[in-house]
C-alpha cells in the first residue's frame, strides 16, 4: 500500500485532511473582544515617559493609546497609532514585541508578564479599520510629484505621509500586489483574512498615491527616468537577493528559498494543493527560518528540523518565536553548518552538515559531521541587497555594507532621491516597524526640502 | 482560640457579623439560608405600618459602578422598605427566631412620624420575639419623599422624639440608624443619645446617582428614560462611614454609646477596622449581594486568625482599640517629619512616583540621573506627604521613614526635635499668639 498523508515519501500536496488547513493557519493570536481589552488596558501603568514608548521603532504613544481602549475611545486610540504608525494595524501582528515595547514594560519587570500591548493596538486598529474611520485629510495640492519605489512598508509609510501634505504620489511596484513583504513574506497565521490588502485599501484611501504595478526598477524604468520626472524619489524596494548555502549540491531539486516559498504560501487558493516534504531541513536562525519552519509542519511535513550555525543566544528569533516552533514540533539543532545537500538523481535525499565551535571569536567548523534525512531544505539564511536595477540610472549611489547609504533623515548620496526599509543599512533591524519609521521619517524630509522647512 | 461572640447591648450572636435590613433579610427563606451559611444575626428588612403593602419599581432598581474588569465597587438602589404583606413578616420572624434561637434577629422598623404608629407595631414585634429593633431613620430615596426614613433621621429633634416614643414602649433594645446624607453626624447620634437609644447603627446608604446614560442622557438605574438619586453603599462608601463611626465614638456626649458598623463591609478585615473604631458588630449588605452568604465563612475564619495572631481572646480586647487615636488635626504632632525611600531593588521604573511628585507636588523625585532612568527622593524637597506610595503599584516599594530625633530635615535645615508640638501652639497660629500674650 502506498504511504499516505504525513508519510508520503518526498515533496507532496494534500498531506492533511482537506479542513485541517484552516484551522492550522488561523490567527496566531486571535483578536481580544472589547472586555478583554478593557481588562488588559487596565493593567498598564501609564509609564511617565514609558520605556514601551522608548522602544518602538516608530515611538508610539503606548501609555496613551491604552488609556484610550480604558476609557473607551478606541478611535482616539487608534489615531494615537496611526500618527506614528499608519501600519500600526500589521504591525500589531508582526512586530515582535516581546523584544520591544513588550520586553520593556514595567510589568515584564514587575511579574515577568507584560502589558499585552501587541494585542492592544490590534484592537484598536481593527475597530477604526472595522469602522471604515479615516484620520487625516489631504492638504491642499503642493503641485509637487513623488516617486515611490516599491509598495512595501516602507514606499507605502512615505506614501500616505506625502500624500497628507499635499503631494501626488506614484509607486512603482514590481510585483502584482501591494504591501512588500507583508503581502509576501509573512507567515500566513500573523495576517490572516487577507488583512494585508485591506490594511492597503485603508491606507490608499487618503487619497493621491497612485500605484504602477509589475514595474521594477532597472527594468522598466530606471532611477534617472525618475529623477527626472518627478520632484523627489524614494527608494524602498527591499531586499530582492537571498544569500546563497554555500553547500555542495544546492541546486537540486528540493532546495527553496524560504521567502519565496513563505510567498507561495501567502498567495495560495488552497494548501491542500502546496506541495511540502516529508522531512524538511531549515538552514538559519532568524524569522524567516522559524516562519517556513512552522509553516512546513502546519502543512503536515511530518518532521521538520532548523538547522542554525550557532548558539541559542545568537539566534535572531525572539525566545517567543522559538518557542512558537517548538510547540508546533518543530526541531532547532545548534551550531550546525551546511557542507552538502545529498541529492539522488537529481533530487535532495538529505543534508551534510559541520557540527561548528566558537575558537578565538571565530565560528569555525569542528571537522565532525552529521546528516540528516530531508526531501527539502529551505534556505532562511538571510537576504541580499540587489544593486543591479539601480545600474544605468546614469547615477551612482553610494552604498554601505552592500545596501543603499542613506543619512539620518534617509537621504541618499544622490540629490532628490531618499531611502528607506530593508534596502538601507541602518542601525535597525530588519522589521516592518523600521521600515514604516524609516519610511515616514524620510517623508517628512523630503517634505521639509520640497517645501522650504515645511512651508509651502 | 478566640471566643468571638458577640453581646451588644445585650443582643447575643456567634460572631459579630449581621447582615444589614436590606433585600437578603426580606423573608425568611434568605434569612434562614444566612444563618446556615452562618451569620450570626441579622436585621430584617424594615418594616412598615400595617395597611396595603408598599409598592416599588418594576424596573430597575440598583445601579452600579466598576472596576474594569467588573469587580463590583459600589451599587446604589431605589428599592423602598419591604413590599411584603406585615402579618406575613411578623409569622416568618417569629418561626426563624424560634427556630434560630442563638442567632440575632432586630427588626428594622419605619412607619410614620407619629407617636400613635410606633405604639402600635412596637408590641407586634415585641410579639415575635425578636431580639430588638432598628429604627431606618436613613433610607434617603422614596420612603423619605413621604416624610420617613432619611426625612427623619436629618432631623436631630425628630431623631430624639422617635427614639423617646420607642424606648417608653418596648422592653426590646432600641439601635437607631442613621442617615450619612447629612452634615454633622454626630447631631442626630447625639439626639438618639439623648432619646435613650441603646445604640447607633451607621452608616445608611448615600444620595447618589451611580451613572448617566450617555444615549438617553438618563440617570441610572433608568426606569423609563428617568432616574432618581438612590442610596449608595459598597466598598466605596467605607472611608465615609467609618470616618462617622469614629467621630461618634470619639464624641464627648456619646462616647460610650455602642454602634453597629454599616458601610461597605466586605472581609473580616473591613469589619475589625470597624470595630477598631468602636463598632460592637458589623453589619454587611452589599457583599452578600455581590458574592452570597458563603463570604461569612472567611470572615469569621479571618477574624479569629487574626485573633490569635495578635493575641486577643474577646472582642472586648479590641473594640475601640483605634479610638484614641483619632484626633483633631490640630493636635498632630508637628514635629514628626517622615521622608519617603524608594527601595531600588523592588522599583519597576514605572515613573507614576515621579510625574505625581513633578507635576501636582514637590519637585521632589528624580527621573533620570546620571543619564540612566532612575527615581530616587530628593530629601531637601520631600515633604513627607504619602502621594509617591499611594500611587506606585509595587506594594512596599516606596516607604514613609521617620526621621530620627536629632536628624537634620533637609527641606526645613531644622534638626528634628523630640518633643510633641502641635498647631495649637505653633508660632503661626494667631490664636496660639493671642494665648501665649
Amino acid at each position: 500500500m502506498m504511504a499516505e498523508g504525513q508519510l508520503k515519501q518526498g515533496i507532496a500536496a494534500g498531506r492533511l485532511a482537506p479542513g485541517q488547513y484552516s484551522d492550522n493557519f488561523s490567527d496566531l493570536h486571535p483578536p481580544l473582544t472589547q472586555h478583554e481589552a478593557v481588562v488588559e488596558a487596565d493593567r498598564c501603568y501609564f509609564c511617565y515617559d514609558a520605556p514601551c514608548m522608548q522602544a518602538c521603532p516608530t515611538s508610539i504613544d503606548i501609555p496613551l493609546f491604552i488609556r484610550q481602549i480604558a476609557t473607551g475611545n478606541p478611535l482616539g486610540a487608534a489615531k494615537t497609532i496611526f500618527d506614528q504608525n499608519i501600519l500600526g494595524g500589521m504591525c500589531a501582528r508582526v512586530c515582535p514585541t516581546e523584544t520591544l515595547c513588550e520586553e520593556a514594560c514595567v510589568r515584564e519587570t514587575a511579574e515577568g508578564k507584560p502589558v499585552q500591548i501587541g494585542r492592544l493596538q490590534r484592537y484598536a486598529t481593527d475597530t477604526a479599520m472595522a469602522r471604515n474611520k479615516q484620520f487625516y485629510e489631504r492638504a491642499g495640492s503642493s503641485g509637487k510629484r513623488i516617486a515611490v519605489v516599491g509598495a512595501g512598508p516602507a514606499g507605502l509609510a512615505a506614501a500616505h505621509r506625502l500624500a497628507v501634505y499635499g503631494h501626488d504620489v506614484t509607486i512603482f511596484e514590481a510585483k502584482p500586489k501591494p504591501g512588500g513583504l507583508n503581502e509576501y513574506g509573512i507567515a500566513a497565521y500573523k495576517a490572516t483574512d487577507g488583512f494585508a490588502q485591506a490594511e492597503v485599501d485603508y491606507v490608499l484611501a487618503v487619497g493621491g498615491i497612485a500605484i504602477d504595478y509589475d514595474k521594477a526598477l532597472g527594468r522598466d524604468f530606471s532611477l534617472a527616468d525618475l529623477t527626472a520626472s518627478y520632484d523627489a524619489v524614494f527608494l524602498g524596494m527591499g531586499l530582492a537577493g537571498v544569500n546563497a548555502l554555500r553547500a555542495e549540491g544546492e541546486e537540486a531539486y528540493g532546495v527553496h528559498d524560504a521567502v519565496d516559498f513563505i510567498a507561495q504560501i501567502r498567495q495560495a487558493s488552497h494548501l491542500s494543493q502546496l506541495p511540502i516534504g516529508r522531512r524538511v531541513v531549515v538552514i538559519g536562525g532568524g524569522m524567516t527560518a522559524i516562519d517556513v519552519a512552522v509553516q512546513s509542519k502546519l502543512l503536515g511535513a511530518e518532521e521538520v528540523t532548523i538547522c542554525y550555525r550557532r548558539g541559542k543566544e545568537h539566534m535572531n528569533a525572539s525566545e517567543f518565536e522559538q518557542d512558537l516552533a517548538a510547540s508546533k514540533g518543530v526541531s532547532i539543532r545548534h551550531w550546525l553548518q551546511p557542507k552538502r545537500v545529498i541529492t539522488e538523481g537529481g533530487s535532495v535525499r538529505g543534508i551534510e552538515l559541520e557540527y561548528t565551535a566558537m575558537a578565538d571569536d571565530r565560528l569555525v567548523g569542528t571537522g565532525e559531521m552529521i546528516r540528516l534525512e530531508a526531501d527539502q531544505i529551505f534556505k532562511a539564511i538571510g537576504q541580499t541587497f540587489d544593486g543591479a536595477p539601480l545600474n544605468g540610472s546614469g547615477n551612482l549611489i553610494a552604498m554601505e555594507n552592500g545596501r543603499i547609504k542613506v543619512d539620518g533623515e534617509g537621504r541618499t548620496s544622490l540629490p532628490k532621491v531618499w531611502a528607506g526599509g530593508d534596502c538601507v543599512r541602518d542601525a535597525r533591524e530588519d522589521l516592518t516597524v523600521a521600515a514604516v519609521a524609516a519610511g515616514r521619517d524620510a517623508a517628512e524630509s523630503i517634505h521639509r526640502a520640497l517645501t522650504s522647512n515645511g512651508r509651502a | 482560640m478566640a471566643d468571638i461572640r458577640s453581646n451588644f447591648v445585650g443582643i447575643k450572636s456567634p460572631n459579630p457579623f449581621w447582615l444589614a435590613s436590606a433585600p437578603p433579610t426580606d423573608k425568611a427563606y434568605n434569612v434562614v439560608r444566612a444563618f446556615k451559611a452562618g451569620w450570626g444575626g441579622v436585621v430584617w428588612k424594615t418594616l412598615g405600618e400595617e395597611g396595603p403593602p408598599v409598592v416599588n419599581v418594576n424596573g430597575p432598581r440598583y445601579g452600579a459602578i466598576w472596576g474594569p474588569d467588573r469587580r463590583l465597587i459600589g451599587l446604589n438602589n431605589i428599592e423602598l422598605i419591604t413590599d411584603r404583606d406585615l402579618q406575613v413578616n411578623l409569622q416568618e420572624i417569629k418561626q426563624v427566631k424560634r427556630d434560630w434561637p442563638d442567632r440575632a434577629l432586630v427588626v428594622s422598623l419605619m412607619v410614620p412620624c407619629v407617636e400613635e404608629a410606633w405604639k402600635a407595631i412596637l408590641p407586634l414585634v415585641e410579639d415575635t420575639g425578636a431580639d430588638g429593633i432598628e429604627l431606618n431613620f436613613g433610607c434617603p430615596h422614596g420612603m423619605s419623599e413621604r416624610g420617613m426614613g432619611s426625612a427623619v433621621g436629618q432631623v436631630p429633634e425628630y431623631v430624639e422624639m422617635v427614639v423617646r416614643w420607642c424606648k417608653q414602649t418596648t422592653r426590646m433594645p432600641v439601635i437607631t440608624k442613621l442617615t450619612p446624607n447629612i452634615t454633622d453626624i454626630r447631631k442626630p447620634a447625639r439626639a438618639a443619645f439623648n432619646g435613650g437609644t441603646d445604640a447607633v447603627s451607621l452608616i445608611n446608604t448615600i444620595n447618589s446617582i451611580t451613572s448617566v446614560n450617555l444615549d438617553t442622557f438618563s440617570p441610572e438605574p433608568t426606569i423609563d428614560g428617568k432616574g432618581t438619586h438612590g442610596g449608595y453603599c459598597g466598598p466605596a462608601v467605607k472611608p465615609i462611614a467609618m470616618n462617622m463611626v469614629a467621630e461618634i465614638a470619639r464624641d464627648a456626649e456619646t462616647r460610650g454609646l455602642p454602634i453597629s458598623a454599616i458601610g461597605g463591609i466586605t472581609t473580616w478585615r473591613d469589619a475589625v477596622e470597624f470595630m477598631a473604631l468602636g463598632a460592637g458588630t458589623a453589619q454587611v449588605c452589599t457583599a452578600a449581594m455581590t458574592y452570597g452568604f458563603k463570604i461569612v465563612e472567611d470572615m469569621i475564619a479571618g477574624l479569629s486568625n487574626w485573633m490569635d495572631e495578635k493575641g486577643f481572646s474577646t472582642l472586648d480586647d479590641f473594640i475601640g482599640r483605634a479610638v484614641p487615636n483619632v484626633t483633631d488635626w490640630q493636635y498632630l504632632n508637628l514635629n514628626y517629619v517622615t521622608k519617603a525611600r524608594i527601595n531600588q531593588d523592588a522599583c519597576i521604573k514605572c515613573g507614576r512616583c515621579h510625574i505625581a511628585c513633578e507635576d501636582t507636588s514637590h519637585q521632589a523625585i528624580t527621573n533620570v540621573v546620571n543619564g540612566a532612568r532612575h527615581f530616587e527622593v530628593i530629601e531637601a524637597e520631600c515633604v513627607g506627604c504619602n502621594l509617591c506610595v499611594n500611587v506606585c503599584p509595587v506594594e512596599g516599594c516606596i516607604t514613609m521613614e521617620p526621621l530620627a530625633v536629632g536628624a537634620l530635615d533637609q527641606r526645613t535645615g531644622r534638626w528634628v526635635e523630640g518633643a510633641y508640638a502641635n498647631w495649637t501652639t505653633h508660632p503661626n497660629n494667631p490664636a496660639a499668639r493671642q494665648a501665649a500674650e
